[in-house]
């Protein structure tokens, strides 16, 4: 992956890519891994006799244990607990959704096997979001501060997992300048 | 040495009933991981604004550490946030 380019015009731009192999395999079970943490959040989210008779759903009131899926999906409310549980509960299950098929669309247009990535203007979208949910995972985990310091730590694993944070990054940043020059 | 006790004023009476008309607030937070391209993009798609008030926006972000990046009814705050939080940003609603 060397950076993303547009080709077309109008209904027929797309924005294009290179995968190898390894990257497209590290890609995908990254995105893999958030999409299954996003699917057990919504398994174990309370059932709600009510929600299945009106169809109108119900989630979590309140946020995930798991760090990174509280950072995945924040309060709407920092003061008002009683607020952030209710709109977290009205609104939860619509961004699980949202999220999930996000990482879907990765996964459905990024070659198992690694090659050329060609995405429409939404798909790209859909990219940006879940590029961005697993550089947050990543980063929850790794404890990514704003002046983190640029030289490579001593801890091998710690170490690589970085270098993939900042892979993601360069993938998410060269599709972004590329896609808004299409807005 | 006790001060008299305020009378009521015609400020506080309007501040009451002005408070039923105050609208909500969209607030996104800073946050380490987020790319400076990446939320001045989502500014600019979610809400329209062109790219220098999207940058200025993410500029106070990411200096004062929070910005205001819309506001009006409740519902209308609520599903600005919800957008927000689809694209990855750390956003909360709050009153004006």
């Amino acid at each position: 992956m060397n950076g993303w380019r547009r080709t077309g015009r109008g209904a027929k731009l797309r924005l294009v890519g290179v995968f190898d192999r390894q990257e497209a395999v590290l890609l995908r079970g990254l995105i893999g891994q958030v999409r299954t943490m996003l699917a057990e959040r919504v398994s174990d989210a309370p059932a709600d006799e009510l929600a299945e008779l009106t169809g109108m759903r119900s989630g979590h009131t309140h946020p995930p244990e798991d760090p990174v899926l509280a950072r995945l999906l924040p309060d709407f409310h920092r003061d008002d607990s009683e607020l952030a549980a209710m709109l977290r509960a009205a609104r939860e299950p619509e961004l699980l959704d949202a999220k999930t098929e996000a990482a879907t669309v990765v996964l459905d247009t990024c070659p198992p096997e690694g090659g050329r990535v060609e995405l429409t203007t939404e798909q790209a979208d859909a990219w940006l979001s879940a590029l961005n949910d697993v550089r947050l995972a990543l980063g929850t985990t790794l404890g990514v501060t704003e002046d983190m310091p640029e030289e490579t730590p001593s801890d091998e694993n710690l170490a690589a997992h970085l270098s993939v944070y900042h892979w993601l990054t360069f993938v998410q940043d060269a599709l972004v300048q590329t896609r808004a020059t299409a807005l | 040495m006790a001060a008299p006790l305020p009378s009521p004023t015609h400020e506080q009476v309007a501040d009451e009933a002005g408070a039923v008309e105050v609208p909500w607030q969209t607030i996104v937070w800073n946050d380490p991981v987020n790319l400076m391209s990446y939320v001045t993009y989502v500014f600019q798609k979610l809400f329209g604004y062109d790219r220098d008030k999207a940058t200025r926006l993410m500029l106070d972000v990411h200096h004062k550490g929070r910005a205001t990046v819309s506001s009006g009814s409740r519902d209308k705050v609520e599903g600005d946030v919800a957008r927000l939080h689809a694209a990855g940003l750390w956003a909360t609603m709050q009153r004006s």
